[in-house]
């Protein structure tokens, strides 16, 4: 197995505040990997990290081989905590967009997953609804034959019906030489389509593990570890 | 088809016990072809990893075997099928006489009842 991110002693200081404390990690390619932990643990952080929106203050991170920058920006599909639409353009200008900024966009899974929801592409981001917009987001973001997928919070805020579309959407265009990482604090939800779980508390990597390990030798679910170690 | 998942056990074996009771009731007729990996990790909501080792535990037990590119298969080995239909069916009686002996029940009694209900239900 090849490893797709590395972290060595990665750390993140806001000011006097540390979000990542001298992480090491190892993910493997290949493997849908959940990042959980509480609001506030360095989810997000650890994922600006690896797309190059935040400089590390110390320690290194390696995306197959690259320090974060343009030759990891066209392996690694990026799907942020809150949609970046322009609401004024229309769904089609964003097709040619991403089909102009990735050479792996593939428009027509992007135009068919769009036509399978009912939505025109000719409508403007703003006639859609909040839900809407964030699968229309989301089929931008899974149309890219990446490498590595870093999804930030991407049930967070839907409805569960909408949340099963999300979920169906994440496994139907999942490669298996790709991986993806979610990061999610909605566990339950997620649990079933992981390999593998990072858990992240104030900045620190409590604990890495293959689910079905975690099931067999402790007989519990993700979900109810994650309360267990996160105990408030 | 639903497939009922408890998220504290592994979810491969629940799902290669799930196949294995669709074989032996006959859902999946013998000799018939499986979906394919990614269309039952979808039905099952499941990450394709998943299934492929639930779908490698079956072939192990031999219930299922693959073909290099046409995809995988239902043993047409009917004996076995009925064989395995039947180990199922001891354990669930066993499980069941050992429940009505921790009740007190002797299986001579349990077999009396078994008939009473039998003759009831039937009227």
């Amino acid at each position: 197995m090849s490893v797709i991110l590395e972290c060595e002693n990665l750390t993140k200081r806001y000011g006097a505040r540390t979000a990542l404390d001298h992480i090491n990690l190892k993910l493997e390619a290949g493997r849908i990997i959940g990042l959980l932990g509480p609001n506030g643990s360095g989810k997000s952080t650890l994922i600006k990290l690896i797309n190059d929106l935040l400089s590390p203050t110390e320690g290194i991170l390696r995306i197959a081989g690259h320090a974060p920058g343009l030759e990891t920006k066209k392996i690694v599909s990026y799907l942020p905590e809150r949609t970046y639409l322009d609401e004024n353009l229309k769904v089609s200008s964003y097709i040619s967009y991403f089909t102009d900024f990735y050479e792996d966009f593939d428009a027509s899974r992007a135009v068919d997953m769009l036509q399978r929801l009912d939505i025109d592409p000719d409508l403007r981001i703003k006639t859609l609804s909040k839900g809407t917009q964030e699968k229309v987001q989301l089929i931008l973001v899974m149309s890219r034959r990446a490498r590595l997928y870093c999804l930030d919070e991407p049930i967070a805020g839907v409805d569960p019906a909408a949340r099963d579309y999300i979920l169906s959407t994440i496994i139907n265009n999942y490669d298996e030489n790709a991986t993806i990482l979610i990061s999610t604090h909605l566990i339950s939800d997620v649990e079933n389509i992981l390999d593998e779980v990072v858990f992240i508390h104030n900045g620190n990597i409590r604990l890495q593990a293959q689910v079905d390990d975690v099931r067999c030798n402790q007989g519990k679910s993700i979900d109810e570890l994650f309360r267990e170690v996160f105990k408030c | 088809m639903t497939w009922n998942l408890d998220s504290s056990r592994p979810i491969y074996a629940q799902i290669a016990e799930q196949v294995h009771l669709d074989i032996i009731s006959g859902l999946y007729q013998p000799g018939t072809k499986l979906p394919s990996v990614r269309e039952l990790a979808a039905q099952a909501k499941v990450n394709p990893n998943t299934m492929q080792k639930a779908l490698t535990e079956l072939e192990r037990s031999g219930l299922v075997h693959s073909m290099r590119t046409s995809g995988r298969f239902i043993t047409e080995d009917t004996d076995m099928i009925k064989r395995m239909k039947e180990d199922l069916a001891a354990d669930q009686i066993k499980e069941f006489l050992e429940k009505m002996s921790s009740m007190g029940f002797q299986p001579q009694d349990t077999l009396q009842l078994i008939e009473k209900i039998l003759r009831e239900e039937k009227s």
